[in-house]
């Protein structure tokens, strides 16, 4: 009998997160899945069944696979680059030095920035002529006027470095978390040991933040197909989808073309592609992790 | 194993301080090669940070270093040529036993089959071969405590650095551990500066005692010297359960005769002391506790109270009036102000005392 009331207690306590995460996790993700297999209704006419019509028009889109390859050049861009500066900062704020809490403060202030708010600020340092870039190296080099985002093939780079300058001070703060629960005797018995700074490092330092490394990594990873908003400001997703995402481009088909049975479809590829994603890192990771 | 002798250490004026007072205040300590010395004293005193300081992790304000007659004030730990076990034990946990036994040959370079030897027979020596492949953490505490020392002997260094490296085990295994390493240490012959806040661990394991009291060395001598003649009276409190009796010499009344006005505390260890009619000491019982093959009475003359060990059988009642007896050779004389002893008013006193 006490046991029942145990199980209704246990229920009513889960109860309103798991509202809240039927609602607006799993009930959406269903009927998405649900409605890439119907077409879009327009007008008069009924969305209706159509199988899988709608994943061959997207393998027949080389819009799809324009965004899929920027996704994964803006990955392989921004991942390991955020990371290890993240690594190299958190690595420097953790010595004892002069204003080391501004010094933090300063490189966590791009996370607590917004993203529209960092892409505008960013948008005037890109800007031809007189932005922040040009006026340097028109100074110093005499180059000329640069169009950083309306150049078809430095785009997406100039999107890449604002993610980039906006993750590193978030995943730092991860970073510099872990340093600080190392003993600092471990670190003292390997200098007894006759190790240098940098075989302490990849040696000790290196191993003990795995756990980090794999959380910021899935982090990283996610946010490398979720962080679009700076591309509504920056660039658009232009010149000619140069620097558009999966996500913008889900964005785009679903609320400018409204083309919702497609941009669902969109987003079952997304989906699937994030949880192999972190299924796989999980896995990779898991063997060379050490957990305390 | 074969370890190059030890080599000897010499502290001298040694001072560091992260404020006031400071941690360690002109310490001069000199450690002969090969022997045990116990860096002993209570909580806060200054021990580890002395230890640190020999150890290069920490550098003095003033003062220097020698290891082996070579000046190594400003040298880095690597470049000492000494071991170290922490507290902590600090294990790397990512590493398994084998790889933490032979993380210092690894960085410095020692190729793999010599490794491998030494390996062996350090795992051999602390019975650890069965565990090599494990992860610290599926050790046992007394396991880890070996991991700590296989990885402090198996470089063969001349000297090794121990920071209360027993205080984390428990009673029955501490006992253990205390012979274990004292076999080792002499087996292997290195020199050896042992931290420690338990008086019975420096006094069972070590060649010399330097006990420490508010970051200065009080005595530091062998442990019977310590026991047999203290220094101070900061040492005749601090060893020996119970400690030694300091009586202010106005206990004794009228045997005090002129001496009364002087600041004296007379050291008579409780063991040494019996009942007796006509001791020169009067003296009222204040507790009598029982503990088998003795009997511990408190006992109480002119307001200062002393504990006197005798025979288990003795029967003494609450507020009984008693003498208490002694052999004038094992008095011991202090100035209450200075605290230092004073051999040479000794038998003047014992004559008047006792006479
Ligand atoms: N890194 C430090 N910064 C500031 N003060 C310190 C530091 N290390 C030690 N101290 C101070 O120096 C004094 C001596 O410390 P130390 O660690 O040497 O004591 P200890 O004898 O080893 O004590 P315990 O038996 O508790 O380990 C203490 O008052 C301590 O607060
Ligand atoms: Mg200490």
């Amino acid at each position: 009998m006490t046991r029942r009331i145990e199980w209704v207690h246990a229920w009513l306590l889960l109860l309103p997160a798991m509202v809240f995460l039927f609602t607006f996790t799993h009930l959406p993700a269903v009927r998405t899945i649900i409605d890439s297999f119907f077409s879009t209704a327009r007008g008069r006419r009924k969305s209706v069944f159509v199988g899988l019509e709608n994943y061959q028009q997207l393998i027949d889109d080389p819009t799809f696979w324009k965004v899929l390859a920027n996704n994964l050049w803006f990955a392989l861009g921004t991942i390991p680059t955020s990371i290890a500066i993240a690594l190299v900062m958190a690595l420097w704020v953790n010595e004892k030095l002069a204003g080391r809490s501004f010094i933090r403060m300063a490189y966590f202030t791009p996370t607590v920035l917004p993203l529209i708010a960092v892409a505008n600020i960013w948008l005037f340092f890109y800007t031809p002529g007189f932005g922040l870039f040009d006026q340097i190296a028109t100074g110093l080099f005499d180059t000329g006027q640069h169009n950083f985002l309306g150049n078809p093939d430095t785009a997406l780079a100039a999107v890449m470095v604002v993610t980039v300058w906006k993750e590193a001070g978030f995943f730092m703060i991860f970073y510099l978390a872990a340093l600080q629960t190392i003993p600092p005797s471990l670190l003292e018995a390997a200098r007894v040991e006759g190790a240098g700074r940098w075989t302490i490092f990849w040696r000790v330092v290196f191993p003990l933040l795995m756990p980090t490394t794999l959380f910021v990594s899935v982090n990283a990873v996610i946010n490398s197909f979720r962080l679009v908003d700076h591309l509504f400001i920056l660039t658009g997703g232009g010149p000619n989808n140069a620097s558009s995402l999966l996500l913008f481009y889900i964005y785009e088909t679903a609320f400018r073309f409204w083309d919702t049975a497609y941009a669902a479809t969109l987003t079952v590829v997304l989906l699937v592609m994030l949880s192999l994603l972190a299924i796989g890192q999980f896995f990779l990771f898991d063997r060379k992790v050490h957990y305390k | 194993m074969s370890t190059p002798d030890g080599k000897s250490i010499s502290l001298s004026g040694i001072t560091k301080s992260w404020g006031d007072p400071p941690a360690v205040d002109h310490v001069d300590l000199e450690i002969a090669a090969g022997q045990f010395t116990a860096l002993l004293g209570p909580s806060g005193c200054g021990k580890s940070t002395t230890l640190r300081i020999i150890a290069g992790l920490e550098f003095p304000d003033s003062g220097t270093v020698t290891i082996g007659g070579e000046d190594v004030t400003a040298l880095p730990p690597a470049k000492r040529n000494i071991a170290m076990v922490f507290q902590s034990y600090a294990l790397f946990p990512h590493l398994s036993v084998a790889e933490n036994i032979t993380f210092g040959l690894r960085t410095r370079r020692v190729p793999v089959g010599e490794r491998g030897e030494r390996l062996k027979r350090a795992a051999d020596l602390l019975e650890l071969t069965p565990y090599l492949d494990r992860k610290p953490s599926q050790l046992s505490g007394g396991q880890q405590q070996r991991v700590a020392l296989g990885r402090a002997i198996i470089a063969e260094r001349p000297v090794c650095l121990m920071d209360e490296p027993l205080s984390n085990l428990d009673a029955r295994l501490r006992h253990e551990m205390r012979s274990e390493i004292r076999a080792l240490q002499q087996k292997l012959g290195f020199t050896m500066v042992y931290v420690t806040h338990d008086q019975v661990e420096a006094i069972t394991m070590a060649d010399q005692v330097a006990l420490m009291n508010k970051g200065h060395v009080e005595q530091a001598a062998s442990p019977r010297e310590i026991y047999d003649r203290p220094a101070t009276v900061f040492a005749a409190r601090f060893i020996g359960t119970p400690p030694m009796n300091l009586i202010p010499i106005q206990a004794f009344g009228e045997k005090a005769g002129t001496l009364a006005s002087q600041n004296y505390l007379i050291g008579i260890r409780p063991e040494v002391m019996h009942l007796d009619a006509d001791g020169p000491l009067k003296a009222t019982v204040v507790e009598a506790e029982f503990l088998g093959s003795e009997t511990l009475v408190t006992c109480e003359a002119v307001n200062s109270r002393f504990v006197v060990s005798a025979s288990g059988g003795t029967e003494v009642g609450r507020g009984e009036s008693v003498g208490i007896g002694f052999k004038q050779s094992d008095m011991h004389l202090f100035d209450g102000d200075k605290g230092a002893r004073c051999d040479g008013e000794l038998s003047a006193v014992a004559a008047a005392l006792c006479g």
